[in-house]
Order: structure tokens, then C-alpha cells, then sequence
């Protein structure tokens, strides 16, 4: 095994871990703020279908990535917004309605893929920038400070998060209203605007999402590109225990695994690559097995707000 | 308690009408998500009456397009009934597809390993394996919500990442049919099964097989099992108030697993009558997304398992028309899913909406 693992094969593996978390930061950090204000949005996966199909179509049609980008959280918040329509308004089982959301998602960018693309193409998408100085340091300088924008922004994203949740005032209402709705409508804050606040703001990041495969990570659009990715984000939100640096730390242990086992197909060694693509499914069980009794989980989740109730 | 009920005996004549106002509000949830579709139609130039002329004459429009509704209908109904236990139970199954898969998978490794047993020794032993596979791929899920309280719906999702590659590794290795092997094409799917595990054909020169029976008594079972056995009514009870069911003495996570175990025995069966009535060999993708259109389905159907006969056949007619739809005036099969995606959405979110209508009324008089 000595010559197997050599320096620049587990930078390589490392590198390509810090890579492959991007699109599960973007969608996992936005369902924790939805998780945390007390909505299970299991849509999550349509979503990111729909922000990597509108990312890649406007990226490609207009020939800029930016705008690409602002469809793509566009087209996210959109599905955001009718997920909090129908589980926050109407109060529907959030585990159904969220199927049915992802459902939607798949069956539209399917749809629309084949009537404005037909075939799959590639684009040229995000290329990596290297910061100054930085990309200059010996073995980690190319390891950390050389991607493209998406995945800087992925990682910022974190600390900007737990920052949001833990230090303002928007984070304490988001909190209150996944703890307890009935106390902070009490004290005057509005479940649901908050409520549609978060989901919205999760749509959009796992729009965003979505895009960094289609055109950071990928560059090209197919049907179902996001292959479950988006029930992924959901469980490292579990995995996490609905904390920023838990998503990050879950994010990372996962694309590691699938780093690892990306290299072990490439590099020939005799385990089926099937059952290797398996593993990073089957750790996130054990995980959520072991995480789920550590009692972080907010208090009403999954639980519409009635007024009144209790 | 005897006041009440006395004063409940009065608005008895309106409660039923709301009730069954309710029930009925599925139907609704469907032209909608039609309205919706032709707008998209129209959006996508082509004429909506043209194409959902296509898609009904497609499903239901001559014996052929019938059978094969009937056909497609046979694993929506079987899955649907495992979701509909699960959901009773107050549990999300949402791992179908996975339970199928592997119930497909067990079946095919008995009936082609057991070649040689008779017909009617070997053909109740597949379909067991199929059961029983399913009830295990259900059940990891359900154990391990009865015991640590892991969310149900992300490890059911996982298990259908599992199968999904789990049957793959099997079709490509160990059970890959030698002809491929020695052809050199190695496609990747399983030796035919032996004739005589064959489910009859009803009609013949087409696909329609027994299994669509098996599946409308399953349906009738499931019922009996749910409304009019101790079990069922526990299942139930639990389903609609776990408070209360553990003050009277039920053992909630007891109950609950079970509902995910029968919910994954249902879908494991799926895949068993796939194999033995329409492939007659396990391949890749043989589960085609019944997993998640048996939800929709279950949804539809009110959740009960008699409904969900007509529901399956509705939504099996959806699946073959869209092919039809497809080839007469160019719209992607794909906007069948966006359908589906809508009226699930639209029969949550109208359920609800509708069920808190009648508690105001109830409320405010």
C-alpha cells in the first residue's frame, strides 16, 4: 500500500474532496436555515436541478457565467417560494409536499432540457483563480487557494452562516421560530415570514447549488445530473446537527469518501466500483444512526404553526 | 361523554358531507395539475387538446394501450400499498424503488438457482423471497427509526442508492447471464428465468399478467388487514396519535417498524411480479421510478388501499400515454413527471387546507 498512498495522491484526493463538497455545502447550509426555522424541506433535490438546468442554459445561451448564476438562484428561490406556499400556507406534510417538489423539479428541467438543448453540450464554466500569495505556498497553497470562485464562496459561506444563526437578530428569530413558534408569536415574530424567509433562502443557495456542477464543477447540463444529491444536503443537515461547521465538517467527510473511492476505481484495485459508489451511502446512515440521539434537533421540525395550538 | 355524543348526532348528515368533500378533493387536485400542463403545453407550442387526446387514446384508447396500462398499473398498486401501510402507520416510506429492486434481485437468484423445483413449489417461493428481501430493505430503515429515532425518510432514500448499486454490482458479476459473458456483450442483466415460474398470461399475445389480480386481492387484504384486524387497527392508531397510543399501552416503535417492514414486503413483492410476469429476468433500471409514482399514486388514491386501485390504473395510463403523447406532437415524456410533481403538491396542499376549513367550521359553527 506503501506506494499507493504517495504525497501528491492524497493531495490530489484531498484537493478533489474540497471540490466535490461545494454543490452539498450550498444546498446543506441553506436547508439548515429552512431545518432550523422548523421546515424539513425534502425538495431540496429539485431544486438544485432546476438552479443547474437555468445556471447552464442562460450560462451558455448569453455567454455570461453571472448571469448563469442569478438564474440559477432565481429559479431556486422560485421553487423556495412554493415550497413555503404550500408547507408553511397551507400547512401540508412537509416529507410529501417536499417529494412532490422534487419530483417537480425533475420532471421540469427534464422537460425543459430537452426541448431548449436536446443533446448534452459542455460550456467552459468557472475556471479555477488562484489567490496571490497564497497559491504559493508549498503543498497546501494549490491544495486551498486554487479553485474557482463557486467553491470559495461555498466554503465563506460557512462562518457567514453560523455568524447569521448565532449573532443576529434575524439568526434568534429563526431559532425561536424552529424552537418554539408559539412563544415567538408571541413576542411578535412572524412564523411564517420567517419560515418563508428560510426556505426561500434555501431554495436560492441550492439553486446556486445546482449550478456549481453545471458550470463550476461539471460544466455540462444532463436529466438528473444531481443523481440524489439533494437528499445528500438534507441528511448532512442531520449529520451536522443543524450547526454551519457540523454541515462543513459532514460535507467533507463525505466528498472524502467519495474522493477515495473515485481513486480507487481509477486506480484499478480490485473492489467493484459498484459496490465502492455504495459506501458514501451506507457511511451516511451509520452517521445518522450515531447523530440522531444527540437531541440538537429543533423542536418543531416538521411541525406546520397553528395559532392557537397548544 | 354521552352529551356529546348526543350533540355530535345532529351535524352527524354535515360532518359526512365534509368528510366525504374531502375524500373527494384528489379528484380535484388532478384537472389542475392538468390545467397547469396545458398552459405548459401551450407554452411548449403544441396543442394541449391534441396531446391529452394522445395521451388518454395512448393509455386507454385500444386493447393494447389497456394492457399495457394494466401492466405498468400492477407494480404502482403494489408499491402504493406499502406506502399507504407506512403512511398509516405514521411512518414515510419512501424507499420503494430500493425494496423493489432488491425483492426483484431475490427473485430472480431463487427461481434461476431452484430451476429445477416444479412450478408450484418454486413460483410461491420467489415471490417470497421477493417479500421478505423487500421487508428486510424496509425494515433496516424501520429498526433503526424504532430504536435510535433516525429519520425514516433519509435512510430509506440512501437504501435506494444502496440497491440501486448493490443490483448493479450483482447483474455485472455474480449473477450476469453466461450468455452474456460468452456473446462478450456483457449487458448487464440476469439469465431468463425458467418457463415454468412464469406468471399466465391473461390476455394473450400481450403483457397483462396474473400478477395484476394478485395485486387487486393484495389491495382487498391489505384492507382487511388494516381496518378489521388488532394489528392493523394498531398500526393505525398509531399512525394518527402516537401520544395517545402509548398511553394505551401500544408499543409505538414497535409498530412503526412494522408498518416500514410491511411497507418494504409490498414493494419487495413489486419486484418479484415485475421479473416473474413482464421481464422474466432481472436488468438494470427494472424499477423504473415505480417507487416514487406508487407515492403519488398512494397520495391520489386517499391513501386507502381500495382507492388506490383506480389511482394505479389512472397513473399506469399516465406512464404509457406519455410515450404516446411523446411521439404524436413532440412534448417530452418528462412533462408526465412535472404532473406528477404537481399533483402531489396540489393534493397536500389541498388536503390540509380543506381538513382545517372543516375544524374552524367545527370551531365557529
Amino acid at each position: 500500500m506503501g506506494d499507493l498512498f504517495t504525497v501528491p495522491v492524497i493531495l490530489g484526493i484531498l484537493y478533489s474532496s474540497i471540490r466535490l463538497a461545494t454543490p452539498y455545502l450550498y444546498a446543506a447550509i441553506g436547508e439548515a436555515f429552512a431545518q432550523r426555522s422548523g421546515v424539513l424541506n425534502l425538495g431540496v433535490e429539485g431544486m438544485m436541478l432546476m438552479g443547474a438546468y437555468s445556471g447552464f442554459y442562460v450560462g451558455m445561451t448569453s455567454g455570461n457565467l453571472w448571469l448563469g448564476l442569478l438564474a440559477a438562484a432565481v429559479a431556486g428561490g422560485l421553487m423556495g417560494l412554493l415550497m413555503a406556499v404550500i408547507s408553511v400556507t397551507l400547512k401540508a406534510e412537509q416529507g410529501i409536499s417536499g417529494i412532490g417538489l422534487a419530483l417537480f423539479g425533475l420532471g421540469l428541467s427534464s422537460l425543459l432540457f430537452k426541448k431548449t438543448l436536446g443533446s448534452v453540450v459542455s460550456i467552459s464554466g468557472f475556471k479555477p483563480v488562484p489567490i496571490p500569495l497564497l497559491s504559493d505556498i508549498p503543498l497546501i497553497g494549490d491544495l486551498l487557494f486554487n479553485h474557482n470562485l463557486l467553491v470559495y464562496g461555498a466554503y465563506l459561506l460557512v462562518p457567514l452562516a453560523a455568524w447569521l444563526l448565532n449573532h443576529t437578530t434575524f439568526g434568534l428569530k429563526v431559532r425561536a421560530v424552529g424552537q418554539n413558534p408559539q412563544a415567538a408569536d408571541t413576542l411578535g415574530v412572524s412564523v411564517t415570514r420567517i419560515r418563508y424567509t428560510t426556505v426561500i433562502l434555501g431554495g436560492v443557495l441550492a439553486g446556486i447549488g445546482g449550478a456549481s456542477l453545471s458550470i463550476g464543477l461539471i460544466n455540462l447540463f444532463q436529466e438528473n445530473m444531481t443523481n440524489g444529491m439533494g437528499y445528500i444536503a438534507v441528511a448532512l443537515v442531520y449529520f451536522g446537527g443543524w450547526r454551519p461547521l457540523g454541515v462543513l465538517g459532514g460535507a467533507l467527510l463525505f466528498s472524502f469518501i467519495n474522493a477515495l473511492q473515485l481513486w480507487i476505481q481509477v486506480k484499478g484495485i480490485p473492489l467493484p466500483s459498484d459496490i465502492a459508489v455504495m459506501m458514501p451511502y451506507i457511511l451516511t446512515i451509520v452517521v445518522l444512526a450515531f447523530s440522531t440521539r444527540r437531541n440538537l434537533q429543533p423542536a418543531a421540525l416538521t411541525k406546520a404553526f397553528e395559532r392557537g395550538e397548544n | 361523554m354521552l352529551v356529546n355524543r348526543l350533540q355530535l348526532k345532529r351535524p352527524a348528515l354535515k360532518k359526512l358531507a365534509n368528510r366525504v368533500g374531502e375524500e373527494l378533493l384528489p379528484l380535484v387536485a388532478v384537472p389542475v395539475a392538468f390545467l397547469i400542463g396545458a398552459i405548459m403545453l401551450v407554452l411548449l407550442r403544441a396543442n394541449p387538446l391534441e396531446a391529452y387526446g394522445a395521451l388518454l387514446g395512448g393509455a386507454f384508447g385500444d386493447v393494447s394501450g389497456l394492457t399495457q396500462t394494466l401492466v405498468k398499473a400492477t407494480p404502482l398498486l403494489l408499491v402504493g400499498l406499502g406506502v399507504v401501510i407506512a403512511f398509516r402507520g405514521g411512518v414515510i416510506n419512501i424507499g420503494g424503488e430500493g425494496q423493489m429492486i432488491v425483492g426483484a434481485l431475490a427473485t430472480t437468484a431463487v427461481a434461476v438457482g431452484l430451476r429445477d423445483w416444479p412450478g408450484w413449489l418454486l413460483l410461491p417461493v420467489c415471490m417470497l423471497a421477493g417479500g421478505i428481501s423487500g421487508g428486510v430493505w424496509g425494515g433496516i430503515p424501520g429498526i433503526l427509526k424504532a430504536r435510535l429515532g433516525v429519520n425514516e425518510i433519509l435512510t430509506t432514500v440512501m437504501m435506494n442508492a444502496i440497491a440501486v448499486q448493490f443490483a448493479n454490482f450483482m447483474l455485472r458479476g455474480p449473477m450476469i447471464d453466461p450468455a452474456e459473458i460468452e456473446a462478450g456483450t456483457r449487458i448487464a442483466q440476469s439469465a431468463l428465468l425458467p418457463n415454468h415460474v412464469w406468471l399466465i398470461r391473461l390476455v394473450p399475445r400481450t403483457l397483462l399478467h396474473g400478477g395484476a389480480i394478485l395485486a387487486v386481492v393484495l389491495a382487498v387484504v391489505v384492507f382487511i388487514f388494516l381496518w378489521r384486524t388488532t394489528i392493523g387497527y394498531r398500526i393505525r392508531a398509531v399512525g394518527l396519535n402516537p401520544l395517545a397510543s402509548r398511553y394505551a399501552g401500544i408499543p409505538v416503535p414497535f409498530y412503526q417498524a412494522l408498518a416500514l417492514i410491511l411497507g418494504g414486503v409490498f414493494a419487495g413483492l413489486a419486484g418479484a411480479v415485475e421479473v416473474l410476469g413482464v421481464q422474466h429476468r432481472m436488468l438494470e433500471g427494472l424499477s423504473g421510478g415505480y417507487g416514487f409514482s406508487g407515492i403519488v399514486a398512494a397520495l391520489f388514491g386517499s391513501l386507502h388501499p381500495l382507492g388506490l386501485i383506480p389511482a394505479s390504473v389512472l397513473f399506469g395510463g399516465l406512464l404509457v400515454g406519455a410515450d404516446q403523447m411523446q411521439r404524436t406532437v413532440q412534448v417530452p415524456a418528462a412533462l408526465i413527471d412535472t404532473l406528477l410533481g404537481l399533483v402531489v403538491l396540489l393534493v397536500v396542499g389541498s388536503k390540509i387546507w380543506a381538513s382545517q376549513r372543516a375544524r374552524r367550521r367545527e370551531l365557529h359553527g
